[in-house]
Parts: structure tokens; C-alpha cells; sequence
């Protein structure tokens, strides 16, 4: 049948070799960061720069990672593990809790906490960035891990997916709970938990390179070069006057600040898309 | 939408939901009544005391030349990163669906630029067209056409558009393939065999059928272009030359990071915040259709 759409032609080919274009210029500025992160500087400041990797891989990498220009790549990359992960797990955490009470209770104001979270949707931190500045400073919490994690904790989109899983979770799971006199916790952590553990993988896949990959929030709050996240931190290497930046130890780090999250999406494709699709529901 | 079974008790989900509804309220709702309330005012000089100007911070920036240049360049921005973005996308998603057994493969090697931050594509893409040692500059000044970022506006929103529509492409190109695979193969098949041919198919059939992918893409890649570009900003032009790439999000931090006009922009945050109101209105009133289907 799909013989009628789908001719192995000349098309076919044009098709492919189209395809392939694609993928080509798509990956063409990660080759040339690649190129330049494994050549000297000599060969970079003299355009054209070569199109094919030289011989100072590891001197770069290792200049980068443990002397910087500022700070040592090694501790922003540390500082990136933190933030992400601290915002992936604290937004899944709060969200299963908060979608858990939603969805299994019958509360006062139940209505009211619902909209007051959805409401945060309308909310991304590049509006609020003065007055939520102001916040984290006077809890003394710039160029802190908390400061980096808190204010991006809080998250409808989290909350909306686990309480539209919940929903579709047979009655007859919490009735019979319900009979067994068990505490509501219990049907939490040894029903709901078990039962959502792809959700919060998938979850945790799109959180994690949100999380890495945020650039204003630190660029705000952490003035020390020692408290920079590697997406953010990478910027702050360019000199200010009118010298050479130090392109190999730059596109080092740029490659640095993509592995984890490119890595992270390939690895998990399937939830990855899952969660994506999910999400944007 | 509500269950028929539930648990008994309010102290409980009072607990449960305590976390998340403090952390909003110091971080989200706070800050953005604080927003409210500091636009209404202007600081004096020395940031002692501030006085009530009513809307005046408002009049001000809806006749300031420089903010409606900026609202002008946003709109101009956001709907060139939309337009390429998508464009390439849906090319590679309707070259990619069909090729039935290899579209697999093609989707892995697509999909990992999504994973890259805007602000680490700003710099691969200020490297490649850097003035004085970018490889595509050198070329092109090769071709005898001078490439300069850092002095001409045009060539400066080019090369942001580039960098933001970059990594997007692997995004739209997701949601376009899957549309098309759910595209039912039948439908298709019975205007191959009417005699259409692919392009005729596609402008007739499919395009239609894809539009609830289309128009969600559009109001998600409105979104990123608005609010999720500020790292290639930053990191390619820092608003510049002469403001030419200055967006809302990065004039809002401009403002009242760099220049501390703490009034000013916190009006601008406002403004923001209405138009984010309006674009997620715009959303769900969507979302909404598409459940009635």
C-alpha cells in the first residue's frame, strides 16, 4: 500500500539526500565549536579558521575545566548540577503533593488553590525579574543554591500533569484503600508513587534541561564568578575591551555546557518526547 | 472532572498543598504585586523616597519613541523566529514522514538541539559570524559583502533570528512529524489515487489537517521568541547596535538592572505580564476547541 505514496525513485533519494542537508547545517555550528575548542588561538585569530579538529583537545579542555577565565568550568558545571537537579526534583516533589491534595481531597478553598497555582502560568520569571530580586536579596540569598533553586520551583505545568494522571487512576484503587483503612499517605507512597513513576521520569527529563539551561535568573543573582551556572557563566568570558576572546577555552566550555542536557535528551528519547507532548497539553 | 472517591481531613491537604502555595506566594505573587505597585511610583534619584505618579509611568512609556521601537522590533523578532523556525521545521517533518522506516533515525538526529540553551547557540552563532575571526563573516566578506553585526541593525536582527530559530527547529519539528503520523495514511492515499500529486496533496489535505498542530506551535514559538530568547540577546548584541535588537524582556532588564529605572520597569513588567495573560488566554481557549472535536 504505501508503495502509492511512497515511490523509491528518484524522489526517494532527493528525499534523503534533502534529509541529510538538513541534519548538515543543523549540525554544522556544534562541528565548528568542536573544531575550535581542539585548535590553538593562533589558528582561530587568523581566519579562515581550519574545518578540522588539531591537537590542543585536551590543553583546552583542561584549561577550561580547571582554570576558567573567571572560575573554573569544573565548579560552574557543579553549580548547574545543583541548580537543575534541585529544580527538577523540588518542582516534581511539591507539584505530586499539591496534585495529590487537589485530586484525593475535598477542602476548603480547593477551588481557590487551584487557580492560585494556575495562575503562576502566566508568570515567567523574565517579568517579575526586579521585585523577585528584590525578594531573594533580602532573604540573603543571592549567590546561594537556594537562590538559584526557590524562585523557579513553583510549577503549574507539573502540578497540571500529575493531576490529570491522577484523574485517570481507577476509583477502585482509592476505595479499596479507603476500605482497608489505610492513611491517605499510604495509597500516596505505595500506589500513586509506584503507579506515576514514568510521568515523573518524563517529568524530571524536560525539568532537568529547563533547569540547566537557565540564563537570566543566575545571570541576576550570582555576582560571584565562583556561584556561576556554566550556561550563563560562558558570556562572562568575553573580555570587556577591545582583546582577543580566548576562543578555544570558549567553545570548550559551550560544548561543556551542552553535553549533560543533549546527552540526557538522547538517552531518554522516548520520554523526553513523552514528556514533551505531555506537557504542552 | 472531580473524583467520586476521596479521603477525609483538611489538615492534611492543607499540608500537602503548603509547599507549593508558599513558595508562589514569596516568589510569584509577591513580586508580581510589587511589580504593580512600583509602577505606579517614581523613585527619587537618590532612592529615599518615591512619589505617586498614577498611571504616569504607563503615559510615559507608551510615548516614549524607545519603547515603541522596541515593541516594533519584538513583534518583528518574534514573528521572523516563528516563521523560520516553523518553515524549516515542517519542511524536514514532511521530508521526514515520508520516508516511513528511516524517519526514526532522522527524528534522533534532530531532536538533541532542543536540549541546547539559547544562550550557548547565541555564542556558536556570534563565533561563526564574529567580525574579526568568523568563519561565515570571512567568507562572505570573501564574496565582497562586508558582515558587520556589531554596527548594522539588520544584519545584527539576522543574526538573532538565526541563533533563536536554531535550536527551535528541532521543537517544531517533533510536534510537525507527529502530526503528520497521525494523518491518516487512507486519506492520503485516496487523493494519490484521484491523480494529486504531492504538493496538490499537501496544500489540500494535509495542511488543513495539521492547522491544530500549526496554530499551537504558532502560540508556543510566540511565546519562546518573547520570553525564552533573552540569553542569545544577551550573549549576541546585548540589545544593540543603537537598540535595533532590543526586545520587551531584554528592556525590561535593561532598564532596571543596567540603567535603574526601577519605575519604568516595573511598568514594563506589567505590560509583559498582560500580554503573557493574554497569549496563555489564547492557549487554553484553543486547547479547549480541540477537546470538543
Amino acid at each position: 500500500m504505501s508503495g502509492m505514496v511512497e515511490k523509491r525513485g528518484l524522489s526517494y533519494w532527493m528525499i534523503h539526500a534533502g534529509m541529510i542537508l538538513g541534519v548538515l547545517l543543523i549540525f554544522f555550528p556544534i562541528w565548528l565549536a568542536f573544531v575550535a575548542s581542539t585548535v590553538s588561538q593562533a589558528d582561530i585569530v587568523k581566519p579562515p579558521m581550519p574545518l578540522w579538529p588539531g591537537d590542543q583537545f585536551f590543553e583546552n579542555y583542561r584549561r577550561a575545566l580547571f582554570s576558567g577565565v573567571n572560575a573554573p568550568v569544573a565548579v560552574m558545571l557543579l553549580n548547574s548540577a545543583v541548580m537543575a537537579i534541585g529544580i527538577a526534583v523540588g518542582k516534581i516533589i511539591i507539584s505530586l503533593l499539591s496534585a495529590f491534595a487537589i485530586v484525593y481531597f475535598r477542602f476548603p478553598c480547593r477551588q481557590l488553590v487551584f487557580w492560585l497555582i494556575f495562575l503562576t502560568l502566566m508568570l515567567p520569571v523574565e517579568v517579575r525579574i526586579v521585585p523577585t530580586y528584590e525578594v531573594v536579596a533580602r532573604f540573603g540569598m543571592l549567590n546561594s543554591y537556594s537562590g538559584l533553586i526557590f524562585p523557579l520551583i513553583a510549577s503549574a505545568t507539573a502540578t497540571f500533569l500529575f493531576r490529570q494522571f491522577f484523574m485517570t487512576i481507577p476509583d477502585e484503587l482509592a476505595e479499596a484503600a479507603r476500605v482497608d483503612g489505610s492513611r491517605p499517605m499510604r495509597f500516596f507512597v505505595d500506589i500513586l508513587l509506584p503507579m506515576s513513576r514514568t510521568n515523573i521520569a518524563a517529568l524530571f527529563v524536560i525539568l532537568f534541561i529547563y533547569g540547566w539551561n537557565q540564563y537570566l535568573w543566575p545571570l541576576l543573582i550570582t555576582t560571584d564568578p565562583q556561584m556561576n551556572t556554566i550556561v550563563m557563566g560562558i558570556k562572562q568570558m568575553f573580555p570587556s575591551g577591545d582583546d582577543f576572546a580566548d576562543w578555544p577555552v570558549i567553545m570548550a566550555t559551550s560544548l561543556l555546557a551542552m553535553i549533560p542536557p543533549v546527552f540526557v535528551v538522547i538517552l531518554m528519547q522516548k520520554l523526553f518526547v513523552r514528556g514533551l507532548m505531555e506537557s504542552e497539553k | 472532572m472531580d473524583k467520586r472517591v476521596t479521603f477525609r481531613g483538611w489538615l492534611l491537604p492543607a499540608a500537602l498543598v503548603l509547599p507549593q502555595l508558599a513558595v508562589t506566594a514569596v516568589f510569584f505573587f509577591y513580586p508580581a504585586g510589587q511589580a504593580v505597585w512600583q509602577s505606579l511610583f517614581i523613585p527619587d534619584p537618590f532612592g529615599l523616597k518615591s512619589q505617586f505618579v498614577g498611571t504616569g509611568n504607563f503615559e510615559f512609556l507608551l510615548n516614549d519613541p524607545f519603547y515603541r521601537a522596541s515593541f516594533v522590533t519584538t513583534a518583528v523578532f518574534s514573528s521572523l523566529v516563528t516563521l523560520v523556525s516553523m518553515g524549516v521545521a515542517l519542511w524536514l517533518a514532511v521530508l521526514a514522514d515520508r520516508l516511513i522506516k528511516s524517519s526514526g533515525t532522522y527524528r534522533t538526529l534532530l531532536i538533541w538541539p532542543y536540549a541546547v540553551a539559547p544562550a550557548v547557540a547565541g555564542v556558536l552563532w556570534l563565533f561563526m559570524f564574529s567580525t574579526r575571526v568568523g568563519l561565515v563573516a570571512w567568507y562572505l566578506g570573501l564574496l565582497g559583502y562586508e558582515w558587520n553585526h556589531v554596527l548594522n541593525g539588520e544584519e545584527a536582527m539576522a543574526l538573532v533570528v538565526i541563533a533563536s530559530s536554531w535550536g527551535r527547529i528541532s521543537y517544531n519539528f517533533l510536534f510537525f512529524l507527529a502530526g503528520l503520523q497521525a494523518i491518516p495514511r487512507s486519506v492520503i492515499e485516496a487523493a494519490a489515487i484521484d491523480g494529486a500529486r504531492f504538493w496538490k496533496r499537501f496544500w489540500t489535505i494535509v495542511f488543513p489537517l495539521l492547522s491544530p498542530t500549526t496554530f499551537f506551535l504558532l502560540v508556543v514559538n510566540v511565546v519562546y521568541a518573547f520570553f525564552e530568547t533573552f540569553g542569545v540577546i544577551h550573549t549576541i548584541t546585548s540589545g544593540g547596535p543603537q537598540q535595533a535588537t532590543t526586545i520587551l524582556v531584554y528592556k525590561v532588564y535593561a532598564d532596571g538592572f543596567v540603567g535603574q529605572d526601577q519605575g519604568s520597569s516595573a511598568a514594563q513588567s506589567v505590560i509583559l505580564l498582560v500580554v503573557v495573560g493574554l497569549l496563555t488566554i489564547i492557549q487554553f481557549k484553543y486547547i479547549e476547541r480541540k477537546v470538543h472535536y
